[in-house]
């Protein structure tokens, strides 16, 4: 305990002068960390510029609680096929075909519930296991035999959307079951006495609060007890802070309508899911080896078709789901369903910081990635702008985000 | 004495946050063969950089002035119209285009777009005549060895007039012959004029070729030695080099005493391999070794004669196709037929290639050190991060990697710091038996050293330790017996007691005339 007091009895004489010191060190440690994850910064940060923009541009119409909640819905299937393309292309692939997978998918769901009336339980397990099984078949052509992934699912793309056609005869098929509807649609259920607020949507912001501010704590504590290096306890308020405002306020503005959307907690579960498994996990790990330099991980003993197989099982399983939430949303399987969402999915993933030459790129980057695309549609819908000049402006975007990366990285490299 | 073809004066080149040149001049004369040596980090590859373009004008400080007139240099276009050419560590030739349209790739023979074939087949022969290479001017680069691809590298700068050839570790990835056949080549040229300067960290080499060696030292010209001086020995040039006398190149080890009846802890038996592609070609022929516990065995090879190949299909079956042979741990027969196995079965690989087949450049230091045993740093599937942060901490420290955090992408370490990392990742694995390829590989003299003393403390800790190595002198300053391989073939076993440079390279090249 000698060492605490020899701490302690300088301090008084420094911190006199070290609180603009002390500021200035602040900023700086900022500014570090930020270049150091410029990407995902920089991206969060168009975000919050672009919500700000069309909150101003709309006259707030935008944060409306109904409209945030829309805006969830809207977007959701495209950041469940975000999700999983991140994992792609940082294993060093693509994947064209979740596009077409997704209607595919949506058809077969008519056909059981519709056609043949199955029970939607059943019905939903049976479409997640058929994306699983076609995100397999593409995944062994790919990993097992060796056909570059843009060729394999080039062909699925193809495939799945004929056989939509095939199975759907050219029709729209519905409306589906009121209880596939209620979760691709629906919010969490009322509870508790009245108020101005949905009740359950509140606690669980409250839980999330909770838990977020537990996590940071535990990891702090841990990373001093191993003796590693902190953020100073200043920075880490300021994150804390940060990250519990953000909470909040989703929570509030979703609380005050109709409460949380079950497909923003499926969501939630996801990301928070992938991200731990990309994180922490050894699979995840290694999905960043063998997109980070194949050889090399193959070398270290990693099992690169077993992992690459995986990667597309999964792909086809989000693809699958995201099929389920479009369909029930739209209560009607339509053959010309998901066009052109792998290309969103990719160009989430790109705005969200992945690499063309694999093993870079996180989950939440995807999500950001998919918000981005997101919001602009939304607020271009709301102000009014057509559909022909927000795929410009999509556009535009896309080439800037990857455009600002590069210049970023030569000017950190040289 | 002919006058000075070029001189650079106080070169100054400073990079966001790092000085990599803070005072250095130079001065070639007219007709030399001007060698630049300097531990990796020390700025060589800055240096000439600067001198022919590719840091512009404006972008450092000082002076160039080359046959008398001052240098202003905006790219590598305005230095290469001078007659200044330079060639990269890394080849860059086009695999997929022939030998003529890349020695005038970018410089093409043509009339108003359209290219003239007869001038550039022509042309294209005789320079590659010069270069002393008989192959037709339309073989795809690709077919060629790396040895001529280099030849094509200089008759390319030839075709464009160059009066001073700049050499970046020409011989890096050559074998003995090849290397002997450039270094022939430097001489023939410089007998017709061409002035040449040669980046080199092989001593010897420089002895041969050059007529002065200027050092550089931290981004500072030390000292600029007469070659053919008697007073320049090695010694002398390396203790300029690292600051200091170089007393012991390798640390003191005391021979290894099998014990008797002891298995060894590799025993590799009548191992045949075929070329992947060419299956009627036998790479490693019917070859059987043994590694004790506690041990260093030297493979000494020339390039081709099969030594990575052996080690890597051994190591999981990395390399061509598997023929015949077994592997014995401790005298008990073991599966190595995938990676995942060998590495289970105790046995690590360090490639002698670390950018391509050792490290995960994007990634940080931490997790390329745990990538080949993250179960080490985990539980059920999950990876400990700060675990693995402590794990990597302590490599860092102990093996002196020099880098500000262990989160560093392991592309912006140098090549000393880059194999320390690979090594650390499979000293993590614990592995009872290491195979290195050409551990010490293109990097420099101090940080040679620390890596001999690791491998000693290896041996020292009962490891088995495998020794593949192209640079006779650490073969026999490390090791306590060495084979020697020639075309596939085991030619020779030796103890340290009864080997010598001669005896060695008589057994490395013998065999190999006898089967052609």
């Amino acid at each position: 305990m000698s060492t605490d007091v020899t701490a302690k009895t300088p301090a008084p004489a420094p911190a006199g002068k070290g609180g603009p010191a002390g500021g200035d060190g602040l900023l700086q440690l900022m500014m570090d960390g930020m270049r150091r994850n410029m990407r995902q910064y920089g991206m969060l940060f168009a975000l919050g510029l672009i919500v700000v923009l069309f909150a101003v541009w709309t006259g707030g119409d935008l944060l409306l609680p109904r409209n945030v909640s829309n805006l969830v819905l809207q977007n959701s299937y495209i950041l469940i096929l975000a999700i999983g393309m991140m994992l792609v292309i940082i294993a060093g692939h693509i994947d064209l075909s979740v596009g077409s997978l997704t209607a595919f998918i949506g058809s077969m769901a008519a056909v059981f519930m519709v056609k043949h009336d199955l029970p939607w339980p059943l019905a939903l397990v049976l479409c997640l296991a058929m994306g699983a099984v076609a995100g397999a078949v593409q995944g062994f052509f790919i990993a097992y035999g060796g056909i570059p992934s843009f060729i394999v699912t080039l062909a699925g793309m193809l495939i799945f959307r004929g056989l939509t056609e095939i199975f759907l005869e050219g029709q729209t098929l519905g409306p589906f079951p009121e209880g596939l509807q209620k979760v691709a649609n629906g919010f969490l259920p009322e509870v508790g006495p009245e108020t101005n607020y949905h009740n359950l949507t509140l606690l669980l912001g409250l839980a999330l609060i909770a838990f977020v501010v537990f996590q940071e704590l535990r990891d702090r504590k841990r990373q001093q007890e191993f003796a590693l290096d902190v953020l100073p306890a200043k920075l880490f308020a300021l994150k804390l802070v940060a990250l519990v405002a953000a909470v909040l306020v989703v929570t509030l503005l979703l609380a005050s309508y109709k409460g949380a959307p079950i497909v923003l907690l499926v969501l939630g579960v996801l990301l928070v899911g992938f991200g731990y498994l990309m994180r922490n996990a050894i699979i995840g790990r290694h999905i960043y080896a063998i997109g980070g330099n194949l050889p090399a991980a193959k070398l270290s003993g990693v099992k690169d078709k077993k992992v690459t197989f995986l990667v597309f099982l999964n792909m086809g399983m989000l693809a699958a789901l995201a099929g389920l939430v479009f369909a029930a949303r739209f209560n009607a399987a339509s053959p010309k369903a998901g066009l052109n969402f792998e290309l969103e999915a990719i160009a989430a993933s790109f705005i969200g910081g992945a690499s063309m030459s694999g093993g870079v790129g996180t989950v939440l980057g995807a999500i950001i990635g998919g918000l981005v695309l997101g919001v602009l549609n939304n607020g271009m819908n709301l102000v009014g702008i057509g559909t022909d000049w927000q795929q410009v402006i999509k556009g535009l975007v896309l080439l800037a985000a990857v455009g600002f990366d590069v210049w970023n990285k030569r000017k950190v490299g040289s | 004495m002919a006058g000075p073809v070029l001189e650079m004066r106080s070169i100054v080149k400073t990079f966001p946050g790092v000085k990599a040149l803070s005072d250095v001049t130079l001065t070639v004369r007219q007709g030399e063969v001007h060698a630049i040596c300097g531990e990796n980090g020390a700025g060589k590859s800055t240096l000439m950089k600067v001198l022919s373009g590719v840091h512009p004008h404006g972008t450092y400080e000082g002076e160039i002035l080359f046959e008398g007139e001052p240098c202003a240099f905006k790219d590598i276009r305005a230095s290469e119209q001078l007659g200044i050419v330079i060639i990269h560590q890394e080849l860059a030739l086009v695999p997929y285009l022939s030998l003529a349209e890349n020695i005038f790739l970018g410089n093409e023979h043509a009339t108003r777009g359209l290219i003239n074939w007869n001038d550039t087949l022509r042309h294209a022969t005789e320079l590659l005549r010069r270069v002393g290479l008989d192959d037709h001017p339309e073989t795809r680069v690709a077919d060629i060895g790396v040895g001529k691809q280099q030849l094509v590298e200089i008759a390319k700068a030839l075709s464009k007039k160059v009066k001073l050839l700049i050499l970046d570790e020409p011989t890096a990835a050559l074998n003995d012959e090849d290397s002997g056949k450039l270094l022939d080549l430097i001489l023939q040229l410089k007998e017709q004029g061409i002035t040449s300067i040669i980046i080199s960290h092989k001593l010897n080499e420089i002895r041969r070729v050059a007529d002065s060696v200027t050092i550089l030292r931290d981004g500072r010209s030390i000292e600029t030695l007469d070659v053919k001086a008697p007073e320049t020995t090695e010694d002398r040039i390396i203790s300029g080099m690292v600051g200091r006398d170089l007393e012991h190149r390798f640390p003191e080890r005391s021979p290894h005493q099998p014990e008797a009846g002891q298995a060894p802890a590799l025993e590799i038996r009548n191992w045949t391999v075929h070329h992947p592609i060419d299956q009627q070609r036998k790479v490693v022929d019917d070859v059987s070794l043994t590694v004790r516990r506690g041990e260093i065995v030297g493979i000494a090879g020339l390039m081709g004669a099969g030594r990575t190949e052996l080690a890597m299909s051994v190591f999981g079956r990395s390399y061509g196709r598997y023929a015949g042979g077994t592997v014995l741990k401790d005298g008990r027969e073991i599966r190595t037929k995938t990676v995942p196995e060998a590495v289970r079965q105790g046995i690590a690989y360090v490639t002698e290639d670390r950018k391509h087949y050792g490290l995960n450049l994007i990634d940080t230091i931490n997790r390329n050190i745990s990538l080949s045993a993250l179960d080490k740093v985990a539980k059920r599937g999950v990876v400990d991060e700060h675990g693995e942060r402590q794990v990597a901490e302590g490599f860092r420290k102990s093996m002196n990697i020099k880098a500000p955090t262990v989160f560093e992408p392991v592309g912006k370490l140098s090549g000393g710091n880059q194999q320390k990392v690979v090594l650390s990742k499979w000293i993590f694995a614990g592995p009872d038996v290491l195979i290195l390829d050409e551990p010490t590989r293109g990097i420099d003299v101090g940080a040679k050293y620390e890596i001999y003393t690791v491998i000693d403390q290896l041996a020292a800790q009962g490891k088995a330790v495998v020794f593949i190595s192209s640079e006779l002198p650490e073969l026999l300053g490390m090791c306590d017996r060495i084979y020697t391989m020639a075309a596939g073939r085991l030619t020779g076993e030796f103890p340290r007691a009864e080997a010598t440079q001669e005896t060695l390279m008589r057994q490395m090249t013998k065999d190999k005339e006898v089967t052609r």
